[in-house]
């Protein structure tokens, strides 16, 4: 649809505004129904046996002494799925629940369901499995190599993405290599995996659940289960948090397998140790880069392997693969590249979406290749950014020219003459120190350094994928006010997608009064809530139905005030004329009628990439942000913090200020997270922190206050001009505390998160 | 599971003395966390929290009499004063909220290496009171621990308080951690200078919390007390060294154990020069 009406874009509470969540205040209050409180009458508890072991063969399973324990109700295992027993994002090639070879340690491999979930627990402990341990595969770079036992017919490599742009023999001055590492970051959601599933009577099954992309699951779950679609009905619970890491089953056919069983309501629900085990992680990555420049710093080529390591199944490794390698040199524009990146199997736990999605990893080596070649160019680190930076028109390795705002320089030029936080002085407050109030110095070994790094994403779904949003949009008369009601199956996850629909209608409609259905299976799909994408996509969805119920109604109004079409627009709750003002209340000229429109909405397309080369015009929408850290470094003790991490942003539009700054400011500490703290560490395939005690994110004393600037630079193509917000922030964030780390220290630090032992060589 | 609440002391050790099996439970904040990881399934907790004298305190002689059940929150806000290096490291505890739930006798039932108010108690030379059905005793800190989460309660007794003097020279508790708060100890580190008396101790970084000392001797022996001065550096590198050699720290999820060894020299080096500080101030000050 191509309605060109001038929208209302003084709507009170309309977009642009900033106002309060429709679910903001239960939250608070801690009245907020998460889909860990869901209830039904007579239900039972579900529970999970995981492999204890990182790669073995079930040599038996027996489940006698489980069933024969009072008050269980069922124990299956692989024999009782009755459709397909594999599913997968990308590849089907995850068993719902282990046949005869387990892949990682967690791994489901029976569930119970029993009327308390203490004995479902114990009922799990005596399921007795037996297993022949097999010696884990765990290292991405041999799998490449074709080493070590294959996981998966045809080998231990998920994808291998090419990049060979322009010349790939070319020579330069000035060259600077470096091998980087990333570790296996968590999305660390509070709200761990949760739903009920409720056994209906025809035959089917509803299910509630937190998740990130109900059709998705819906998709995989008839496969696993045999039923038809519309047996699988799906509601979204209430989310607490995602990250990217609802994005893969968890007991989503677990559930729905035992409610179908016992034909009664099942509830599942984690705990924070299984949680660890339940859901997908960050890729952990090893990179080679090696970056080429003239002697004034400006690059001539960038060379680079990466290995990302997906654990034992595809998740979205192929996706994250392309993302990397697509985006690997960063916001930059570059000649001649050459990037192979390869996504591989491995007996360490799943990895799949988090926040950033591919381009985390590659940002951490591009940008830290950038501030060697600052120093082999004796330049200084933003000097030699805005040498390269990229902008609109440029064309980038996979071919592709960019075609809107890419305001690389302008971000780090604002950044630079951002304000320096001042210096130390007098009597220190312990918590502004490294340490905190741990008392570990008192200014003793402390040294200051700045960072500075930029970054890339790509917005909405890439390399050809058809990528959709379905939403409906009804306005009628209730109770003496119009009113709009909104539905999609577009999943609030926390970002406040909720509050951005309602503000979309309030501007396109002029009405006050915007109710949001619940968020379920009984409308098209509006694909996930990931890749910055649901402002984008589902918000353009929203507004397209908006525009069509727009057009009827001025449509209607004419006809009912016998006036001209063109000159009737709405807006405050009025139906106005150009000439003559306002002509009528909307409520009297809405009447009985109701007017409901249901929209498919998509972004431009776009183009896989050619496998040999990575050539295609694969994304839709680039997104950039900048961060200057401030970090003191305790340096004997090798502690840290971070005194200011600040940032600028282009988001196209801001739909909603204060949601805006609130991603930024959440996907900044992520980043942080990573550079300094968050690491799922394993052991041969065994994770050795399974728990917020030892899986360690930022506290109120690790992230500063942050100044951001944000820049509405209008992307013609998208909704409003809007760009999405959610990932960029987490990108430039770690390299640039890293960077900070680097300048106090003097040390190369070429892994992350960066720990005290690196910063003091014990 | 049966859940106990007397309401005195005296009710209160009846019962443990006829449910030896019955676990104490004050704040709960190690305790619940055993039970919802399935690591434990007593078949009776006792709640001592209604228990009024196990929430009090009180001074005399110079000494601090700290019922087993106050909170690290009014350790902090009523004794801070009195007690800085105690209250430095009941800071570092948690969060808010575990402040507010738990406490030294907590603290010192759970035993573990990792505790934050075991090295301040081990060198301010504090005393552990335990009581039960047959009579009361009181115990140096250092006899207290007796192995990884292990301590010296017999089945039928329960921590009643701690004694511990009042602060007259300087005390020291520095904690490492990977991140700025709410972290279980890396290792860590206290010293406690007063006239006639040198204390120090490491945690985390041994199977159990401990006294290093030598280089408490050290201090004792070498400190010019008389003439208090700052302190040469390899006066303090010495002390750092004898510190770092008493360690025998693990490698773990949390840190290595030649990190560990390294941070306590540091922290030593520090903590002396600042609880010295503090000694020669208080020093000058009685002059
Ligand atoms: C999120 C979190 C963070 C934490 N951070 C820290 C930290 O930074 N530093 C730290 O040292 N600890 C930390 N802890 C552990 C815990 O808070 C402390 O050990 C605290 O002192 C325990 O006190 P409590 O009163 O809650 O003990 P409880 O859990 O009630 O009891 C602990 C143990 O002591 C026994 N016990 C309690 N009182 C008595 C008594 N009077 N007589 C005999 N036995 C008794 C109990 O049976 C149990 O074995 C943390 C815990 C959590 C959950």
């Amino acid at each position: 649809m191509t309605t060109t009406e001038s929208t209302d874009v003084t709507a009170a509470q309309g977009i642009g505004t900033s106002p309060v969540r429709p679910d903001g205040t239960m939250k608070v209050r801690g009245e907020f129904a998460y889909s860990s409180d869901l209830w039904h009458e007579d239900m039972l508890w579900g529970a999970t046996l995981r492999s204890p072991h990182p790669y073995a063969h079930i040599t038996g399973i027996d489940i006698s002494a489980a069933l024969a324990l009072p008050g269980v109700y069922a124990v299956l295992t692989h024999t009782d799925v009755p459709g397909v027993n594999r599913y997968g994002l990308e590849h089907p090639d995850q068993p719902v629940l282990a046949e005869d070879v387990v892949r990682y340690q967690g791994e489901p491999v029976a569930i119970v369901a029993a009327d308390h979930p203490e004995t479902a627990r114990r009922a799990v402990a005596k399921i007795d499995v037996g297993y022949e341990v097999l010696e884990p595969v765990t290292d991405s770079e041999a799998a490449v190599a074709g080493e070590g036992p294959e996981l998966h017919p045809g080998g231990n490599v998920v994808r291998h993405v090419p990049i060979r742009f322009g010349e790939q023999d070319v020579t330069a001055d000035v060259v600077v290599t470096g091998r980087y590492e990333v570790g296996m970051q968590d999305q660390a959601f509070l709200g761990p995996e949760s739903g009920l599933a409720v056994p209906a009577e025809d035959g089917g099954v509803d299910l509630f659940v937190a998740t990130q992309w109900l059709h998705v699951d819906q998709q995989q779950i008839v496969a696993a289960l045999g039923l038809p679609k519309d047996k699988v009905r799906l509601t979204l619970g209430g989310v607490g948090g995602a990250f990217g890491g609802r994005e893969d089953l968890s007991i989503q056919v677990h559930a729905c397998l035992l409610a179908l069983h016992t034909g009664k309501p099942v509830k599942m629900v984690y705990n924070r140790e299984e949680s660890f085990y339940g859901h997908v992680h960050r890729h952990p990555a090893t990179l080679y880069y090696e970056h080429g420049a003239d002697r004034d710093g400006r690059l001539v080529y960038v060379r680079a392997r990466m290995y990302l390591d997906g654990g034992a199944y595809a998740s979205t490794t192929g996706a994250v693969s392309g993302n990397a390698a697509t985006l690997g040199v960063g916001p930059y524009s570059v000649p001649n590249v050459t990037i192979d990146c390869w996504g591989t199997y491995s007996n360490n736990p799943p990895c799949g979406a988090m926040r950033g999605f591919g381009a985390v990893q590659a940002a951490f080596a591009y940008e830290s290749q950038m501030d060697r070649l600052a120093r082999a160019c004796g330049l200084d680190p933003v000097e030699v950014r805005l040498r390269n930076a990229m902008s609109e028109g440029t064309r980038l390795p996979t071919g592709q020219v960019v075609d809107s705002a890419a305001p690389v320089d302008e971000l780090l030029t604002r950044l630079r003459a951002m304000p320096l936080p001042a210096d130390r002085s007098g009597e220190p407050d312990l918590r502004h120190l490294p340490g905190g109030v741990s008392n570990t110095t008192h200014g003793e070994g402390v040294v200051r350094g700045v960072g500075y790094a930029v970054g890339i994403k790509n917005i909405c779904f890439s390399e050809g994928f058809d990528d959709y949003s379905t939403a409906r949009v009804r306005l009628e008369a209730l109770g003496g006010e119009p009113a709009a009601t909104v539905q999609t199956a577009a999943c609030e996850v926390g970002q406040g997608l909720v509050t951005i629909l309602q503000q979309i209608i309030r501007t396109e409609l002029g009405v006050e009064q915007v109710t949001t259905l619940p968020m379920d299976t009984s409308i098209g799909s509006a694909g996930s809530s990931s890749a910055s994408r649901q402002s984008y996509m589902t918000g353009g969805a929203v507004r397209a139905a908006a525009l069509e119920v727009r057009a009827a109604l001025v449509e209607h109004a004419a006809r009912i005030l016998g006036h001209d079409r063109g000159d009737l627009s709405v807006g405050g709750g009025k139906v106005v004329s150009r000439t003559d003002g306002v002509l009528a209340d909307l409520v009297d000229v809405l009447g009985d009628a109701a007017f409901d429109r249901t929209v498919e909405w998509r972004h431009r397309p776009t183009e896989s990439l050619d496998p040999e080369t990575g050539q295609g015009n694969a994304h839709v929408q680039y997104g950039f942000a900048a961060h200057r850290a401030v970090v003191d470094v305790d340096t004997e003790l090798g502690l840290l913090k971070v005194v200011a991490l600040d940032c600028v942003q282009d988001v196209g539009k801001a739909l909603n200020p204060q949601a805006v700054l609130g991603q930024i400011q959440g996907g900044s500490a992520q980043g942080l997270g990573l550079a300094v703290m968050e690491e799922i560490q394993t052991e041969g395939g065994v994770i050795r922190n399974p728990s917020f005690t030892d899986y360690l994110i930022p506290t109120v004393l690790d992230m500063p206050p942050m100044r951001i600037e944000v820049l509405e630079l209008a992307d013609p193509h998208a909704p409003y001009g809007l760009r999405g917000v959610g990932e960029p922030p987490t990108i430039s964030s770690t390299p640039a505390i890293v960077a900070a780390i680097r300048a106090a220290t003097g040390l190369a630090l070429d892994r992350v998160p960066v720990r005290p032992e690196h910063l003091t060589g014990t | 599971m049966d859940f106990l609440r007397p309401t005195t002391l005296d009710e209160a050790l009846a019962v443990k003395a006829q449910r030896p099996d019955a676990v104490p439970i004050a704040g709960g904040t190690d305790v619940m966390v055993e039970l919802n990881f399935d690591h434990r399934r007593p078949g009776a907790l006792l709640d001592l929290t209604r228990i009024g004298e196990l929430a009090e305190w009180s001074s005399s002689d110079g000494q601090i009499s700290l019922g087993a059940g106050v909170s690290y929150t009014r350790l902090i806000g009523e004794l801070g004063d009195v007690l800085p290096g105690l209250a430095m490291a009941a800071r570092t505890v948690g969060s808010p909220q575990i402040r507010n739930r738990g406490t030294v006798g907590g603290n010192l039932g759970a035993a573990s290496p990792a505790g934050d108010t075991h090295p301040v108690l081990l060198a301010t030379g504090a005393r552990v009171e335990l009581a039960s059905v047959r009579g009361r005793r009181t115990l140096a800190a250092e006899d207290f621990y007796t192995g990884v989460k292990r301590n010296a309660l017999e089945p039928d007794e329960l921590i009643t308080a701690v004694h511990l003097p009042i602060a007259t020279g300087g005390e020291q508790f520095a904690k490492i951690g990977t991140r700025n708060a709410m972290v279980i100890a890396v290792c860590s580190f206290a010293i406690v200078l007063r006239d006639g008396h040198a204390g120090a101790a490491i945690g985390s970084a041994a199977p159990t919390p401990r006294r290093v000392a030598e280089a408490e001797r050290f201090l004792l022996d070498e400190l010019p007390w008389d003439a208090p001065a700052p302190l040469a550096d390899s006066f303090k590198r010495r002390f750092a060294e004898l510190v770092a050699a008493a360690a025998t720290p693990i490698d773990d999820v949390r840190g290595s154990a030649a990190y560990r060894t390294h941070a306590l020299g540091v922290l030593a080096r520090r903590t002396l020069t600042w609880a010295w500080d503090t000694y020669r101030g208080s020093a000058r000050a009685c002059a």
